[in-house]
C-alpha cells in the first residue's frame, strides 16, 4: 500500500496506509499508552489511554482505533492529552484494590507503570472501592476481579487467538466482570493465555501464585522440552535448598517462533522438575536391589563392565537407546560413543516420525522444509492427518494466526473431525487409517478415491480439493506419523508448486535424534555406514553392518546375545511395550530422571539432569534448530553428556577424541546460582585430576556442536544467530541420504494437551488439571 | 394507556390518527394509511432522498442530524444485503414520544421504514422496542401481521415486483441499545456494546452490511412528508429544522403530555401555554429541555426557540423533545444525584470513563446530598464530569457528564448550601416527576 506522511509531536514519519496510528507513533520512537490495545487482536477502544489530539479534530481521538491519513497532525503530549491519560489512570485506581505488595502482578504491572509515568499520586475518591471475591476457576487459573481493568485482553485471546471462547463479559457498568464458560469455572485447554497477557495481577496462575516478586528470580530464554513443536519459553528460576528451582514459563517478551504463544505444557508443566520422586543419587544393584552408591563407583563400575562385555563379545553384545528429549550435543554425542566407544551400530530410539524417509525423498532438494514462521505466512496449509490442537499446540496456533489475521487457506485431511476444521477451507473427512490413501490421491492416483469417499467426503468433494490444493502456490504440508516409508517420498512428489513439507513428530527433540543418527543403519545427518564416510574419517575405524533395533534389541537379549544395555533418557521398556525380563542377563546401565518400568531392571541407574537443567541445541520437528539453556538446577544430578564422557574415560578412552574441547566457544555452562556453586566449579574435582581447568571441559557441548557443524551439512547455520537467540532452519534437503525403515518401528507417543510421556507423569500440573477434568464440576453436580 | 391531551397550536402530522383507532388495519387505510408507500413506489430511490432532504426533517433521536442526508450515504451497490431498523429503545428520562406512536399508529412506523428502504434499496427492516415496552411490541405484532395478510410486506410488495421484510425486535431493558451501534450489537444477539466507528453504520452496520438506523418518530414522518411535498414540511418549522415535532413536557405543570408543536415553538411558551404553568403558581427554577442529557437552563434562559440550532445557541440540545420542567421546590443537589443515578446504572461499562466516572459520581452525590459533603467534592463533581466528557466511547459518557457540568456551573450556591453537615434544604419539598 501506499505510504502516508503525517507529523507526531513535530515529527515527520511515513508509514504505509492502514497503519494504526498507535502503531505509526510506535515506529519513530513515540509511546502511545494502551491498555486494551494489543497486537493482532481485535480493537476495542475501550480503556480510553491512548487519547491524542489529532488536528482539525474537535475531540480527542483513540490512536489504537485511528487509521493514519496523509498530512495527519498529531499531538501524544499536550497538555490535554496528559490529563485525559491521567484521568483514566485515577479512575482506574479509584476502585483499584492497590495491593501491589501481595501481588503478582507487582513489579511488572502495566497499571503501576501508568500510574508511574502518567501520575495519579493522590486519590480524589472517598468512598469505599468496589469489592469482589477472588475466585477459582481451574487448577491453573485464578481472578480477582477487583484487580480487574476490564481490558478485554483475555477474552480476546482466549476467543480470537486460541479460537476456545471460554471467557466473556458479565453484568453492565461498574458491575461488570469477566466470566467463565462454566458459571463458576473454566473448562477450557488451559493454556494460561489469558493470564500472561492480563496486564494487572487480575488473572494469576495457580502454579505461580504468591510463590515470588518478579525482581526475585533470574529469567532465561530456553526451549520447551514437551512437544515437537519448540516453543522458546523464557524460565523464571529462584533459588531453593538444592539449586534453582523453575517457578514460571512464559514468554512475555515475544520472542522466539511461537511469539507470545505457549501451551499448558510450556507455561506450567515445567514442576516434573521438583517432583520429590527425583532421583538425585546413583543407583547400584546389589545383591538384587538398587541402592544408593557414589557417582565414582557407578561410572566405575559401568566402564568396567562396559569394556569388558566389548572386549570379549565385541560391540555387537551392547545395545545403545536414545532419547527424544535430549539435546542434539548429547544424542550425536551417544551416536558416536556407541560407534567409536562401544563399537557397536545398535543404536536406535523411539521414533515418531519417519524423517530418514523425507531424507531420502528431499534428498538434493534444498528450500522444500518449512519452519515453524512459513506457517504462519505460507498462502495456504494442507494438514493431512494429525490433530495439532492437542499434539502440536504450536503448530495449530500458527495456523489459527495466519488464517485469521493473513486470510490464509488452511485444508484439512482427516479421519477425525478436529477443531482445526473450524479454520478450514477445506476439510474432507477420511477414513480411519486412510491417510496413506489420500496420499496417493493427492498425488494423483485416481483409484485411491475408493478408499476415501466416506461420510461428507464425496468423490466430488475430494477432486475438488485436490484441484484447489493444485492450483495453490506456496503450501505448506504438514503430515502425521501415519505417512511414512513410500508415502512420504510420494506426498514429496506430487504436483504442489512450490510446496514445503513437515513431517510431524512428537518429542521436543525427536527431530534432533533423527538428525544425530540414533539408527542402528544411519550416522548422523541421516549418512549411511560407508567405510570412507566423512565420520569414518573424522572418528576412524566404524562397525559397518547395520546394528539392531530396540525390539531386535530385546530379541537378542532374550536370546543370549546381547550382553548390555545402555538407555539414555528412554523408556523403552514402557514405549516398546518389552518385556523387562528379556534383559535379565544383560547389563543394563539407565540414565533418567525417574525410576521408571526401564530403570527398574537396570544394573545401574544414574540421575540425569532434564532439558532446563542444561545447555545445548533443540531441532524442532519442521527442522528449526534453537538454545537450550540452563534455567533449573537440582542437586545431585548430571547432565547426559557428562555421564556419557564420564564413562568413556572410565573406559580407558581418550575423551579429547570423543569430544574435541578447548577450541573456539566456550558453552555456558550456567551458574545459574552464583560464582561459587555453578556447574563447573561441580565438575571441578574430576577436572582437577586429569589437569584440566574448566574453561577446557570435555563436558562442554559447545565443542561437540563444532564437530556437528562441521560434519552435518544441513546443520550449516549461522552460529551468531544462533547462539544469539534466533531460531535457525536447517533443511533436510541438505542431509544424507536417508534411508527405507520398517515403517512399523514409528510408535505415535499419543501424547495429548494434558499428557507428556514421563516428564507429563511427574508434572502435578498437568495431573491436577487431568483430576480436574475427570471429576464432575461443583456446577453440574448442583444443576440435577 | 395514557390518556391524550391537546393544544390549538398543536399541528398534528406524526399524531393526526392518535385517538382513532389506527391500530386497526382499515381505520389505518381510511385515514391515508399506506398511500405515501404507494406513491413511492412510483419514484425513484433519489428522488425518495431527494425530497426528504429538502423537508428539512432532522433525525428525533438526538442528534438532530438530516434524515435525507443520512439516507444518501448508503451505497448504492452491495455484495451484503442493506438493512433500514427503527430505533424504539426510547429510555432517555423525560422522553415518551415514541411509545404513544407504537400505542396509537403502529403501522406509521411500518410505512416509514418501508420508504426508507426503499430509498436505499434494502430488503430487510427491523424495528427494535424497548425491552420494558413489552405491550407495545404486541401492538408491533399485529399490525405486522396485518400487513403481511394484506400483502404490504413480504414478496412483491403491492404488486410491484419489490420484495421487503420487516421484523420487530424486543430488547432486554437497557437504554445503552438506544445507541445505534449497541443496538445492531443487541439485535445480532450479543452484548448491548457500542462499536467503534469508523466505519460508520451507512457503510458497515447490522450484520456486516449497510444501514440506515433512524428514530421512531423520524421514520413515522416520513409518509406525510412523501404526501405533502418537502415545502409544505419545511415551512412548518424554521429553516433547517424542518416540521413539527413531539415536545414530552412533565415535571412541575399543570398539563403535562406530548404535544405536537412546530419546530422552534418558544419554550416560554410551551411551558406556560401548551403546559399549562406551574401548579400553585409557584416560581419556575430550571428546565431540561430535551431530555435528562441536556445541559439545564436556567429560569432567565427560557426565551429560546425549541430547535437544534437554538438550542446549541443557547448552550443546551434539543435532544429527544423530553422538557423537564422544576420549580423552586425542587433541590438541584438530589436532581443532579437522580440523573446521575440513571446514567450510572445504564452505563454499559466499556469504557473506563463512563464506568468509572458515572459510579464516582453517583457515590460522591449520594454522600454529598446526605450531608457528609465536603467544599472539595464540587470541585470533584466539576472535575469528573469534565474529564468524562468527550473522551468516553459512546455518547452516554458525555449524557452524563453535561448534565453534571451544568448542575454545578448554574447552582454552586445551591450545593455550597449542602455543606457543613447542613440538612437539604429543600428536604421536605415535593419531588419532580418525570414521566
Ligand atoms: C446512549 C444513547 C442512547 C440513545 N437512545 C436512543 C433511543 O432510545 N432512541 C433513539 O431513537 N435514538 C437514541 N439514540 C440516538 C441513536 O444513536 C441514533 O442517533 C438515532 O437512533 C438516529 O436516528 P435519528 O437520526 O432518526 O435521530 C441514543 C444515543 C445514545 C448515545
Ligand atoms: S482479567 Fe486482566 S486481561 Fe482480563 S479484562 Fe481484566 S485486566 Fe484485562
Ligand atoms: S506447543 Fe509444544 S513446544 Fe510449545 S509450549 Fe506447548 S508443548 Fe511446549
Ligand atoms: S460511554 Fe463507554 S461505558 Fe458508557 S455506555 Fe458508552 S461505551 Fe459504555
Ligand atoms: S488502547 Fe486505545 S482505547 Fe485502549
Amino acid at each position: 500500500m501506499a505510504d502516508l506522511t503525517l507529523t507526531v509531536d513535530g515529527k515527520k514519519l511515513t508509514a504505509p496506509a492502514g497503519t494504526l496510528l498507535i502503531e505509526a507513533c510506535k515506529s519513530v520512537g513515540i509511546e502511545v499508552p494502551s491498555f486494551c490495545y494489543y497486537p493482532n487482536l481485535s480493537l476495542q477502544g475501550a480503556c480510553r489511554m491512548c487519547l491524542v489530539k489529532i488536528e482539525k479534530m474537535p475531540k480527542l481521538q483513540t490512536a489504537c482505533t485511528t487509521v493514519i491519513s496523509e498530512g495527519m497532525v498529531v499531538a501524544t503530549d499536550s497538555d490535554e492529552v496528559r490529563q485525559a491519560r491521567k484521568s483514566m489512570v485515577e479512575l482506574l485506581l479509584g476502585n483499584h484494590p492497590l495491593d501491589c505488595p501481595v501481588c503478582d502482578a507487582g513489579g511488572e504491572c502495566e497499571l503501576q507503570d501508568m500510574a508511574f509515568s502518567y501520575g495519579a499520586a493522590e486519590s480524589k475518591f472517598m468512598e469505599a472501592k468496589n469489592h469482589k471475591d477472588e475466585q477459582q476457576w481451574s487448577p491453573v487459573v485464578y481472578f480477582d476481579r477487583p484487580r480487574c481493568i476490564l481490558c478485554y485482553r483475555c477474552v480476546r485471546v482466549c476467543g480470537e487467538g486460541m479460537d476456545v471462547w471460554a471467557l466473556g463479559v458479565q453484568n453492565r457498568g461498574v458491575s461488570s466482570v469477566i466470566a467463565p464458560n462454566k458459571q463458576d469455572h473454566l473448562e477450557c485447554e488451559e493454556c494460561g493465555m489469558c493470564i500472561d497477557i492480563c496486564p494487572v495481577g487480575a488473572l494469576t496462575s495457580g502454579a505461580y501464585r504468591y510463590k515470588t516478586r518478579p525482581w526475585e528470580m533470574n529469567h532465561i530464554g530456553t526451549t520447551c522440552t514437551h512437544c515437537a513443536d519448540g516453543c522458546k519459553t523464557t524460565l523464571g528460576v529462584r533459588r531453593s535448598d538444592t539449586g534453582m528451582e523453575i517457578v514460571r514459563g512464559d514468554n512475555r517478551d515475544k520472542s522466539g517462533i511461537n511469539n507470545d504463544f505457549l501451551c499448558i505444557k510450556g507455561r506450567y508443566a515445567f514442576d516434573f522438575a521438583h517432583s520429590t520422586e527425583r532421583l538425585t543419587q546413583p543407583l547400584i544393584r546389589k545383591d538384587g536391589k538398587l541402592s544408593p552408591a557414589t557417582w565414582e563407583e557407578a561410572f566405575a563400575l559401568a566402564g568396567k563392565n562396559f569394556a569388558e562385555i566389548r572386549t570379549a563379545h565385541g560391540g555387537e553384545a551392547i545395545g545403545v537407546v536414545g532419547s527424544s528429549r535430549t539435546t542434539n550435543e548429547e544424542n550425536y554425542l551417544l551416536s558416536k560413543f556407541a560407534r567409536m566407544v562401544l563399537g557397536t551400530n545398535n543404536v536406535d530410539h523411539h521414533r515418531t516420525a519417519d524423517f530418514p524417509a523425507l531424507a531420502a525423498a528431499l534428498r538434493g532438494k534444498s528450500g522444500q522444509t518449512a519452519s515453524m514462521r512459513d506457517v504462519l505466512s505460507a498462502p495456504a496449509i494442507l494438514l493431512i492427518g494429525n490433530n495439532p490442537t492437542e499434539q502440536h499446540p504450536l503448530l495449530a496456533w500458527q495456523i489459527r494466526s495466519n488464517v485469521r489475521l493473513r486470510r490464509a487457506k488452511l485444508y484439512v485431511v482427516n479421519s477425525q473431525p478436529i477443531k482445526l476444521r473450524r479454520q478450514a477451507a477445506g476439510f474432507a473427512q477420511i477414513p480411519a487409517g486412510a491417510e496413506a490413501h489420500a496420499v496417493a490421491f493427492l498425488a494423483g492416483d485416481d483409484a485411491a478415491l475408493d478408499h476415501l469417499v466416506h461420510q461428507s467426503a464425496t468423490r466430488e468433494s475430494l477432486l475438488a480439493l485436490r484441484d484447489k490444493l493444485r492450483a495453490e502456490t506456496g503450501l505448506v504440508v504438514a503430515f502425521s506419523s501415519e505417512i511414512r516409508g513410500a508415502d512420504v517420498a510420494r506426498l514429496v512428489h506430487s504436483k504442489f508448486a512450490g510446496a514445503k513439507f513437515i513431517a510431524l513428530a512428537d518429542y521436543a527433540n525427536s527431530r534432533g535424534a533423527a538428525d544425530m543418527g540414533l539408527y542402528p543403519d544411519l550416522l548422523p545427518g541421516y549418512e549411511p555406514l560407508t567405510t570412507d564416510s566423512r565420520f569414518a574419517q573424522e572418528w576412524g575405524t566404524l562397525p559397518t553392518v547395520p546394528g539392531l533395533t530396540v525390539p531386535a534389541m530385546a530379541a537378542a537379549a532374550k536370546a543370549g546375545t546381547l550382553k548390555a544395555l545402555y538407555v539414555v533418557g528412554a523408556n523403552p521398556v514402557a514405549r516398546f511395550g518389552l518385556d523387562p525380563f528379556a534383559f535379565s542377563g544383560s547389563f543394563v546401565v539407565v540414565q533418567d530422571m525417574f525410576l521408571t518400568e526401564t530403570a527398574l531392571m537396570a544394573d545401574i541407574v544414574l540421575p540425569a539432569a532434564n532439558a532446563y537443567e542444561k545447555s545445548g541445541t533443540f531441532t524442532n520437528t519442521c527442522g528449526d534448530l534453537q538454545l537450550v539453556k540452563k534455567a533449573g538446577e537440582v542437586a545431585g544430578v548430571k547432565s547426559d553428556f557428562e555421564m556419557i564422557v564420564r564413562i568413556a574415560d572410565a573406559m580407558g578412552f581418550e575423551v579429547r577424541k570423543l569430544v574435541p574441547f578447548g577450541g573456539g566457544t566456550h558453552a555456558d555452562m550456567g551458574q545459574s546460582r552464583g560464582a561459587q556453586s555453578g556447574e563447573a566449579d561441580r565438575h571441578s574435582v574430576w577436572l582437577e585430576a586429569h589437569g584440566l581447568e574448566p574453561r577446557m571441559s570435555p563436558f562442554d557441548p559447545v565443542a561437540i556442536f563444532d564437530e556437528i557443524q562441521r560434519l552435518v551439512p544441513s546443520y550449516h547455520v549461522s552460529r551468531l544467530d544462533l547462539l544469539a537467540g534466533n531460531d535457525q532452519h536447517t533443511d533436510i534437503g541438505e542431509a544424507g541420504p536417508g534411508a527405507a525403515h520398517d515403517p512399523n518401528l514409528i510408535i505415535p507417543a499419543n501424547d495429548d494437551l494434558f499428557s507428556s510421556g514421563t516428564l507429563g507423569r511427574y508434572s502435578h500440573t498437568l495431573n491436577s488439571v487431568m483430576e480436574n477434568k475427570n471429576a464432575p464440576a461443583p456446577s453440574e453436580v448442583g444443576a440435577d | 394507556m395514557a390518556s391524550l391531551v391537546s393544544h390549538p397550536d398543536e399541528i398534528r402530522v406524526v399524531t393526526k390518527r392518535f385517538g382513532q383507532g389506527a391500530t386497526d388495519l382499515d381505520r389505518y387505510l381510511a385515514l391515508d394509511g399506506y398511500q405515501a408507500i404507494q406513491k413511492a413506489l412510483a419514484m425513484t430511490p433519489d428522488d425518495i432522498i431527494t425530497l426528504v432532504k429538502n423537508s428539512g426533517l432532522r433525525g428525533r433521536g438526538g442528534a438532530g442530524f438530516n434524515t435525507g442526508m443520512k439516507w444518501s450515504f448508503v451505497p448504492k451497490q452491495s455484495a451484503k444485503p442493506k438493512y433500514v431498523l427503527c430505533n424504539g429503545d426510547e429510555s432517555e428520562p423525560g422522553t415518551c414520544k415514541d411509545r404513544l406512536i407504537f400505542e396509537h399508529d403502529p403501522h406509521s412506523v411500518i410505512e416509514g421504514v418501508m420508504i426508507a428502504a426503499l430509498a436505499v434499496g434494502s430488503h430487510t427492516g427491523y424495528i427494535y422496542i424497548r425491552g420494558e415496552y413489552r405491550y407495545l411490541s404486541v401492538i408491533m405484532q399485529r399490525a405486522l401481521k396485518d400487513a403481511y395478510a394484506r400483502g404490504f410486506l413480504g414478496k412483491n410488495i403491492f404488486g410491484s415486483g419489490y420484495d421487503l421484510d420487516i421484523y420487530w425486535h424486543g430488547g432486554a431493558g437497557a437504554y445503552e441499545v438506544g445507541e445505534e451501534s449497541a443496538l445492531m450489537e443487541s439485535l445480532e444477539g450479543k452484548r448491548g456494546i457500542p462499536r467503534i466507528r469508523p466505519p460508520f453504520p451507512a457503510v458497515v452496520g447490522l450484520w456486516g452490511g449497510p444501514t440506515v438506523i433512524n428514530n421512531a418518530e423520524t421514520l413515522a414522518s416520513v409518509p406525510p412528508i412523501i404526501l405533502g411535498g418537502p415545502d409544505w414540511y419545511a415551512n412548518l418549522g424554521t429553516p433547517k429544522n424542518g416540521g413539527t415535532r413531539m415536545f414530552c413536557l412533565s415535571g412541575h405543570l399543570n398539563r403535562p403530555g406530548v404535544y405536537e408543536l412546530p419546530m422552534g415553538y418558544n419554550l416560554k411558551k410551551m411551558i406556560y401555554e401548551v403546559g399549562g404553568g406551574i401548579p400553585g403558581g409557584r416560581a419556575l427554577k430550571a428546565v431540561v429541555p430535551g431530555g435528562s442529557s441536556t445541559p439545564i437552563l436556567l429560569a432567565d434562559e427560557i426565551d429560546v426557540a425549541m430547535d437544534f440550532d437554538s438550542l446549541a445557541k443557547a448552550g443546551s440540545m434539543l435532544g429527544s423533545g423530553g422538557v423537564v420542567v422544576l420549580d423552586d421546590t425542587t433541590c438541584m443537589v438530589k436532581f443532579a444525584l437522580r440523573t446521575i443515578k440513571f446514567y450510572q446504572h445504564e452505563s454499559c461499562g466499556w469504557c473506563i470513563p463512563c464506568r468509572e466516572g458515572t459510579d464516582w459520581l453517583k457515590k460522591t452525590l449520594t454522600r454529598f446530598h446526605a450531608g457528609a459533603g465536603m467544599k472539595k467534592d464540587i470541585d470533584n463533581i466539576y472535575y469528573l464530569a469534565e474529564n468524562m466528557l468527550g473522551k468516553t466511547f459512546c455518547p452516554l459518557g458525555d449524557a452524563a457528564a453535561m448534565p453534571t457540568m451544568a448542575f454545578v456551573k448554574k447552582f454552586r450556591k445551591e450545593f455550597e448550601d449542602h455543606l457543613d453537615g447542613k440538612p437539604c434544604p429543600f428536604e421536605k419539598a415535593a419531588e419532580p416527576v418525570m414521566v
